[in-house]
């Protein structure tokens, strides 16, 4: 084990789900200007207001900078390469139910194990596809409405539910707030849209799939979930994409609105393309997450299970802004070969008693590069803030990397907030054991590596814990050596 | 038995195959086949078991889990079929029963902050489990206050069979006042330089390695 070889045989796991779908799609062509954009709003046939919210944030896009302050190694990014608009054609006669959907459609679907007609039903999961640029189908839409809960693409939100997509469109993630947030907020193509009223749990786990599938295309897709007074809603969200030589972008942005006593479980297993071993092609994922506990007494949890794209800088994050509110971000985070993350949470205590915890688990492996990277800010008027934060890095191999930025900003002397960190290399040790005991090696590095983690996935839906620990050990083969 | 750096945990390692050691001389046969030539986890499911001086924590994994999966592992290599949950805490509870130790250990992730005496006393129920050929168990005294050292005894003593063979590596004789060993061998400088019956032990006890006729053990006792 003092030699890599081994490592490397288990690492060099095949990504199984970079599959390409020949599907006629409609593409804008690669290129970013103001027609662009007034394109993608006409194709959306969209309201006037959300063609100028769209050019506003364009505006401000021009004017700001891509961001290079992340530990990452960034390739120049062409946006004028790349095309903000793909459809599959038949979106043109938009199907009104799953019958009408492209069979190949469905059978994407299929081998991605979504499970979109009866398993869903027997899995008692929603869920909405999104396809490149568009939404394809929601499943058990009739049901939720029962309910009174709305879950749509954003795209049929934006016509059927003005009101709130206006009141709470930006809300959470101003425009500006940083550069790929205003990329998106200017070009976004579609995404989901859920809104629990009043006093209600939602019946089901809502889930979204996402997949990119066009080449050269950026997928810039725009979640929004609002809680209103006193409801519940768990929500999952699964992402890939085909192998492809090119880098390509995904910018996404989700806002997560929990008013007063509310409840928003947001669950994300990632695996867009990493990339080759030697680090060609794969997903740069730049993504703004943030939740506002808006209402007293609300909660918000992100759980997250990050295994693909080439680079990841993403920080789902909670505003505390409501008295005794909660925020939780429970993370793994995992990078092998040429893999880069930087990520982690922001938790922004600014209503009374507020808590948050943060549960960071960074495994790196091959050339891999992971950052935790957190801030806990605690206002002025937040009395009794608390946060507990505990970081963990795992190292597989010799020529990977950890890094952890804590920043702590404190304004109010009663808060009180720990910070736990370790890292830790998969020890010969641990390894030794198992094998004595009679445990290959294979098994023994999922074996540790699950228990590292154990934290985070018990905090997923147990359908979702099975495929992240499947996903984990996939994306592991060959890591020890 | 033997003064530090006399080879003893050394020839533990080497027999279960720990990385980190180059055997340049000699073979090791066992039950007829080359040891030698068999990757670590292979020796133990031809029932090579090392209980650890030092038993490694795997925090979040839970023990029987972990346990249960070195089962399996041993019962694939046999070709047998793998004991189902039911069939395996079955098992377990009765090697807790013979063993007098409670069933809190099955709760909880593998040694992890357990205190020393825990982690040996898990070590004997990983061994009372995996029912080994060969047991070596390394310094499994050190460490112990003296109700550990006799619950770890009693482990051992009720482990024994014909059909076992089991090497206690450790440096005092109160080991030996709970556990009879047929054999003493003491080990200096890398090699065997006297054995005999229990009397030997107690000899050394009393007076050290000094007494044996060879300077080298008695300069390396005396810097130890």
């Amino acid at each position: 084990m003092s030699s890599n070889p081994t490592v490397e045989r288990h690492l060099e796991g095949r990504y199984k789900h970079g599959f390409f779908t020949d599907i006629e799609a409609d593409s804008l062509p690669p290129g970013l200007d103001e027609d662009v954009i007034a394109a993608i709003s006409a194709r959306k046939r969209e309201p006037e207001w959300l063609l100028e919210w769209r050019l506003r944030a364009y505006r401000k896009f021009l004017k700001m900078t891509e961001p290079h302050w992340a530990h990452l190694e960034i390739e120049p990014i062409d946006l004028q390469a790349i095309s903000y608009y793909s459809a599959p054609k038949s979106d043109k006669d938009k199907p009104q139910s799953l019958d009408e959907v492209d069979p190949k459609l469905l059978e994407t679907y299929d081998k991605l194990g979504v499970p979109l007609h009866e398993r869903a039903r027997l899995a008692g999961v929603a869920v909405d596809a999104v396809f490149d640029s568009v939404s394809v189908g929601t499943t058990f839409k009739k049901e939720l409405e029962k309910a009174g809960v709305i879950f749509c693409s954003f795209a049929e939100a934006v016509h059927d539910h003005p009101d709130l997509v206006r009141r709470y469109l930006g809300s959470v993630v101003p425009q500006h707030d940083n550069y790929f947030a205003a990329l998106n907020s200017a070009v976004f193509s579609d995404g989901s849209f859920v809104y629990v009223p009043k006093g209600v749990r939602c019946p089901m786990e809502l889930s979204t799939y996402f997949r990119i599938n066009a080449a050269e295309t950026g997928q810039f897709e725009r979640t929004l979930v609002v809680a209103d007074e006193g409801s519940y809603v768990s929500y999952l969200e699964g992402c890939t994409a085909p192998m492809r030589d090119e880098n390509q972008l995904h910018a996404a942005v989700v806002e997560l609105v929990a008013l007063e006593g509310a409840e928003i479980k947001y669950s994300t297993v990632q695996n867009w393309y990493p990339g080759d071993e030697n680090g060609k092609g794969g997903i740069y994922n730049f993504v703004t997450k943030r939740g506002d506990c808006r209402g007293d007494d609300s909660r918000i949890s992100w759980t997250q299970v990050e295994t693909g794209s080439a680079i990841t800088w993403k920080y789902p994050s909670c505003v505390l802004s409501g008295d005794n509110s909660v925020g939780e971000f429970y993370s793994v985070a995992l990078t092998h070969n040429h893999q880069q993350a930087d990520t982690g949470t922001k938790m922004v205590h600014l209503g009374s008693n507020t808590r948050s915890t943060i549960i960071s688990k960074g495994i790196s492996a091959g050339h891999g590069q992971n950052a935790y990277r957190g801030l806990v800010k605690v206002g002025r008027k937040a009395e009794n803030a608390r946060n507990f934060t505990q970081c963990d890095s795992m190292l597989i191999g010799k020529r990977c990397g950890a890094h952890t930025f804590p920043y702590i900003e404190v304004q109010n002397p009663t808060a009180k907030v720990e910070h736990e960190a370790t890292t830790s290399r998969i020890g010969e040790d641990q390894l030794f054991y198992c094998l004595q005991r009679g445990i290959s090696e294979e098994d023994a590095v999922s074996m540790i590596v699950d228990g590292f983690c154990k934290q985070v996935f018990r905090e997923l839906p147990m359908e979702f814990a099975v495929e992240a620990k499947a996903l984990l050990e996939v994306s592991l083969e060959g890591a020890v050596g | 038995m033997g003064p530090n750096g006399s080879g003893k945990s050394t020839l533990g390692n080497v027999i279960a195959g720990r990385e980190g050691y180059q055997v340049t001389k000699g073979r090791v046969e066992y039950l007829g086949k080359d040891l030698l030539a068999l990757e670590p986890e292979e020796r133990a499911c031809e029932g090579v078991f090392l209980a650890f001086q030092y038993p490694v924590e795997i925090p979040g994994v839970n023990n029987t889990y972990f346990l249960r999966a070195a089962l399996n592992a041993r019962r694939k290599y046999h070709g047998e079929a793998e004991l189902d949950s039911v069939g395996f805490l079955k098992r377990v509870r009765e090697k807790l029963e013979v063993l007098h130790i409670g069933d809190e250990l099955l709760h909880r992730a593998v040694n992890e902050g357990f205190s020393g005496g825990e982690k040996k006393r898990n070590e004997i129920f990983q061994m009372a489990v995996l029912e080994p050929r060969l047991a070596i168990l390394d310094e499994t005294d050190s460490g112990l206050d003296i109700d550990a050292l006799k619950t770890v005894a009693e482990g051992v003593n009720r482990l024994r069979s014909p059909d076992r063979s089991m090497v206690l590596v450790t440096h005092y004789q109160r080991l030996l006042d709970y556990i009879e060993p047929d054999h003493v061998h003491v080990l200096a400088g890398g090699r065997i330089v006297t054995s005999g019956g229990p009397g030997l032990a107690r000899r050394l006890e009393e007076e050290g390695y000094a007494w044996l006729e060879d300077g080298g053990i008695a300069e390396v006792a005396e810097a130890s």
